[in-house]
């Protein structure tokens, strides 16, 4: 997005996955173009650019965000978590070992944004049905088509622990 | 996109000074304020809005959500969409607004979007998206490449030759039926204007949208108590089941006494070069018993002065059929 008219930079400090950055970036630069050309942090795709997709979804302060309409800058202490910080090739997150167990996937290009969705959506109202999880992963495209088998991804890691809750 | 300024406002006063400088709040504003940006920031992007300086009030503390001493409810400028469809008084007295936000956008854009943005979201009128199209609304007096284009998604209520753009917001449409006022401060002071009077037509200049002048900040909308034993309910159709624009859609918020409608308010979204409440299809079924037919001479009554366009005449219809089926969930005669 960095285009060569830019002169002035602002400068910013992130904290991304409990690591903190001090950067001086382009205003215009948005949360994923930062985290991905200035932290090297590429989980975060970008499909879009254009809050359409999904595939740049990150976690600011709790809570799932399109990081191509976030400015870095705007972003000064906040709690950024990305695809990186949810779990590690050795350590899965319970729903990244969901979405390889249930075959969520084909190219991969959107897995991370709807990892990032999913892992905040069991933190968030949602009623039982494989409807409701639909409706709250309809920011999340998929042009693969794999849909049927991430929502059975999340319903699988949902009913794991709510079956802990009760049990 | 043109670079910017970046400033963040310390407080109010401070922001709507800066914000003063600007000529103008409407299309092609210098100076702009930021909260949520989910609309801002995509026209930037588009070169539609070119802002050389940006106010972030996100942190102005006007995030608060609370019940009036009137019985009504106060909901803060910065307010996500996301915390106010979910709030325990919005859900118990307000449902149609609750059911409005969650049927909008996606879930990561209703937790990044906020009130006072969502009352000042943009169309999505593909030739006002495109630099390259003519478009009044954008660049006042290059004409309107929609009305003999591609028109489908557009606009049959309060349209003009120069502009048939769509309000696309799903919360201007409840608000519009529950007589929000919105609360804006300025440069003279503190207003209120009532939510039927906030949005402007677009006549001759379809590039002014709102009554907001240069460096008037949006503070808080207010919400009348709930009418006593109301129901109210938010209906939407569209292409696809979620994550999409209305084709039509209908707030309605119904008072029935012994059968018979005490009290109606109405407004439909999707069809309406603003949100667009129909005082017509209330008087249609103020004092009428709650039946079909009732309903659908009020769906009459809201449609009657709609102006199709090449695409968009199965709106007309689409339309009255969603305000009979919203009625008919309401008084629950469906």
């Amino acid at each position: 997005m960095a285009t060569p008219e830019s002169t002035e930079t602002v400068a910013v400090g992130l904290l991304v996955n409990g690591k903190k950055h001090d950067l001086r970036i382009d205003p215009r630069t948005s949360l994923l173009d930062c985290l991905r050309e200035n932290l090297q942090l590429t989980g975060s795709k970008k499909g879009c650019d254009h809050g359409q997709c999904g595939a740049c979804t990150v976690h600011v302060n709790g809570r799932r965000v399109n990081s191509c309409l976030c400015l870095a800058a705007r972003h000064e202490g906040d709690e950024i978590i990305t695809i990186e910080g949810v779990g590690q090739p050795e350590n899965l997150h319970p729903l990244q070992a969901a979405f390889v167990a249930c075959d969520a996937y084909q190219c991969g290009y959107c897995t991370s944004g709807q990892i990032m969705s999913a892992v905040a959506l069991l933190q968030e109202p949602c009623g039982p049905e494989d409807g409701d999880v639909k409706e709250l992963m309809s920011g999340n495209l998929c042009r693969c088509g794999a849909y049927p088998n991430i929502v059975a991804a999340i319903q699988k890691v949902r009913r794991a622990a709510s079956a802990q809750k009760t049990g | 996109m043109k670079t910017f300024q970046l400033a963040r406002a310390s407080d109010s006063a401070e922001a709507i000074a800066t914000a003063a400088r600007a000529t103008t709040a409407q299309q092609g504003a210098e100076i702009r304020f930021i909260a949520g940006g989910t609309t801002l920031l995509d026209l930037m992007k588009l070169n539609v809005e070119q802002p050389g300086k940006l106010i972030d009030v996100s942190r102005l503390p006007l995030g608060q959500i609370e019940a009036r001493p009137d019985g009504g409810l106060m909901i803060g400028a910065v307010v996500r969409n996301s915390d106010l469809a979910h709030h325990p008084l919005v859900r118990r007295d307000y449902a149609v607004l609750s059911e409005a936000l969650l049927s909008g956008a996606s879930a990561q854009l209703r937790n990044m979007a906020t009130t006072a943005g969502n009352l000042l979201q943009r169309t999505r009128c593909m030739y006002f998206r495109a630099t390259d199209m003519a478009c009044n609304k954008r660049e006042p007096g290059s004409g309107c490449a929609a009305i003999s284009g591609a028109n489908r998604s557009l606009a049959i209520l309060g349209t003009s030759e120069h502009c048939i753009a769509t309000n696309p917001s799903d919360m201007n449409v409840a608000l519009a039926a529950l007589e929000a006022s919105i609360h804006i401060r300025g440069t003279k002071g503190e207003r209120s204007v009532p939510m039927a009077d906030f949005h402007l037509l677009p006549g001759n200049t379809p590039e002014r949208e709102t009554v907001l002048e240069a460096g008037d900040l949006i503070t808080h909308v207010t919400l009348p108590p709930p009418a006593p034993g109301s129901r109210s309910l938010y209906l939407k159709l569209r292409d696809r089941t979620s994550y999409e624009f209305a084709l039509a859609s209908a707030a309605v918020i119904l008072t029935l006494d012994n059968g018979k409608l005490a009290r109606a308010r109405i407004a439909l979204g999707g069809v309406g070069t603003r949100p667009w409440r129909s005082v017509e299809a209330e008087s249609a079924l103020t004092g009428q018993p709650a039946t079909e037919s009732v309903f659908r001479k009020a769906a009459e009554a809201a449609l009657h002065d709609a102006r199709p366009q090449s695409e968009n005449g199965f709106k007309v219809e689409l339309a009255r059929r969603c305000l009979v089926h919203a009625l008919k969930l309401a008084a629950r005669i469906a």
